[in-house]
């Protein structure tokens, strides 16, 4: 029995299965993989060039899958298509909103990419529009939003055919830190209360809490999972993980241990 | 850390998989919504469908009418007596319209590919061939509306084509459209970077333009050189201008519309290949652009 035909319990939103990934010579992604339980938040930390975006490249099927496999709530992504990126919302890291056009404009012509039209998609974009606080913006062109509201747009956006898993590559990078924690506060309640399933793409230490899932990339390598609880406490002295700097502080401690040791052992 | 122990974090309710719209509606919507993207883009760059326009009719004002009395046209078909000059060149200046447009299209793509834009549309659960398809019909749609706004003002300037000929056109207009449309698709896979674009009319819209039948007919062409000649005869914008010229008369061209069609499919199916994430040129060259890897 395929995973898709489980039942949702057992399904998870997203299966990453030993994916590796090369640019020519380059090896950008080796054997990673990574699990996003339904319903469920997951930090993936990186540094930059750590291949977060070739994942998500993969993940999305911009790139074909030639080593391993990305299954979307039990749908093989490469063999079914279709019924693996229905269930799919991406915020991307660069911007791809249309400047030109309204916000509305922008979420219908999203919502037609996905079959939704008429008086479905009308309401729908009303309803993400309250939820991200932009409701009042709705006739107006993106070129007049700032960099905070686009990105809310572009959440709004991806949102609009009820996917069940949500990407999102450096959602946050580049905005200020109101922006910052408004556009996490959304994603956070998105979780909490429609059981949306998250992998939150960063290299900001401070998005992610103790109890979240996190997966560390480092190299094309994942180099640790677990809660960020635990990653910290794996790779600390009992003494670092209580500093006065607190949890972030602590987990920015480790992974600079992690990367370190890489860095070591390859050298 | 055990899979047991992932799913125990963070984990809220699980939303039952909501219904989708993936069924022949859904299709139609889909390619509706790329059309309509398209033409409120085309709306709203004023400066675009002017300079569409004032191109051919730079050509039909002042290049044929300096040429009219210098180059004659003999009758050949579809014209059934002689015609003026600013007559023989309308048709391809019209094709010339849809030339630009295919590749002003696949400019659009390669913009859309450094501004991400063109993720979006990747992503959509539609088939990629059939996403290429609806820009491709999205291009011709605009095109069509340049297309018979210049053949409005050329009609002002004595070029009297049959009232039924703007009807009898309207299929070959929108093959011919598909056609140059699928040449932008792959000319728009193989350019990495917008720079490049400027090298695009140098190697393929003017060599196109000016090895067809679109400003002297391939009689004079070949009376001048017989290379040139079988040169334009490859060409597949003859054979666009051709099956357009004879269909403004009512006319069935065979021979141009069988080599307009194969060259769309086989420009559509590289196209399709170039664009396929297994295949084509995505996830090859270096990774995403413009964001870190």
């Amino acid at each position: 029995m395929s995973d898709a035909a489980q039942g949702p319990a057992h399904v998870p939103a997203l299966a990453i299965e030993a994916v590796s990934h090369a640019f020519g010579a380059r090896r950008a992604l080796d054997g990673v993989s990574l699990t996003v339980p339904a319903g469920c938040f997951v930090a993936l930390l990186g540094p930059n060039g750590a291949g977060k975006t070739t994942l998500f490249s993969l993940a999305t099927r911009l790139y074909a899958t030639r080593e391993g496999r990305v299954r979307i709530f039990g749908h093989d992504l490469s063999r079914a298509p279709s019924a693996a990126l229905a269930e799919l919302g991406v915020v991307f890291q660069s911007r791809t909103l249309d400047l030109d056009l309204s916000v509305r404009q922008n979420l219908a012509y999203h919502g037609a990419l996905h079959g939704m039209a008429g008086r479905e998609v009308k309401a729908r974009i009303a309803e993400l529009l309250a939820l991200v606080g932009l409701a009042d913006r709705v006739d107006d062109k993106v070129r007049t939003l700032s960099g905070g509201q686009s990105r809310r747009v572009e959440i709004a956006r991806a949102l609009i055919h009820r996917p069940r898993l949500l990407l999102l590559d450096e959602a946050t990078v580049g905005l200020d830190l109101p922006s910052r924690s408004a556009i996490v506060e959304i994603v956070r309640r998105l979780v909490a209360e429609e059981g949306l399933a998250v992998l939150w793409a960063t290299h900001i230490f401070d998005e992610v809490r103790a109890d979240d899932l996190i997966y560390v990339l480092d190299k094309g390598r994942i180099i640790a999972h677990g809660t960020a609880r635990e990653v910290t406490g794996a790779h600390l002295r009992p003494a670092e993980e209580r500093a006065p700097d607190g949890p972030t502080a602590a987990l920015e401690a480790a992974f600079r241990a992690m990367t370190a040791a890489r860095a070591e052992d390859a050298a | 850390m055990s899979e047991g122990n992932l799913r125990e974090a963070s984990v809220g309710k699980t939303p039952a998989a909501p219904a989708r719209h993936l069924g022949p509606a859904g299709y139609l919507v889909c390619m509706s919504g790329i059309v309509g993207r398209e033409l409120l883009r085309f709306v709203q760059q004023k400066e675009r469908f002017l300079s569409a326009l004032v191109r051919p009719l730079v050509w039909l004002f002042i290049f044929a009418a300096g040429f009219r009395s210098t180059l004659g046209v003999s009758i050949i078909p579809p014209y059934e007596t002689y015609v003026l000059y600013e007559v023989y060149v309308t048709p391809g200046l019209a094709v010339m319209i849809q030339l630009f447009n295919g590749m002003q299209s696949s400019l659009s793509m390669v913009y859309d590919r450094e501004v991400g834009s063109m993720r979006v549309l990747l992503t959509s659960p539609f088939p990629r061939w059939y996403l290429l398809f609806s820009k491709l019909v999205a291009g011709v749609s605009v095109s069509l509306a340049q297309v018979y706004v210049f053949l409005a003002i050329a009609r002002l300037w004595e070029v009297d084509i049959p009232p039924m000929g703007y009807l009898t056109a309207l299929p070959a207009f929108i093959l011919t459209g598909l056609m140059l449309g699928a040449i932008g698709l792959v000319i728009s896979s193989l350019i990495r970077q917008l720079e490049n674009f400027a090298s695009v009319m140098n190697f393929v819209i003017f060599p196109m333009f000016f090895a067809s039948s679109a400003l002297y007919p391939l009689w004079r062409i070949r009376d001048a050189s017989e290379t040139l000649y079988i040169v334009c005869l490859l060409n597949p914008f003859t054979h666009a201008v051709e099956l357009v010229r004879n269909a403004l008369y009512g006319a069935f061209e065979p021979q141009a519309f069988a080599v307009v069609l194969g060259t769309t499919i086989v420009f559509f199916a590289l196209a399709v290949v170039a664009y396929d994430p297994g295949r084509g040129i995505m996830g090859r060259r270096g990774g995403p652009k413009g964001e870190a890897a």
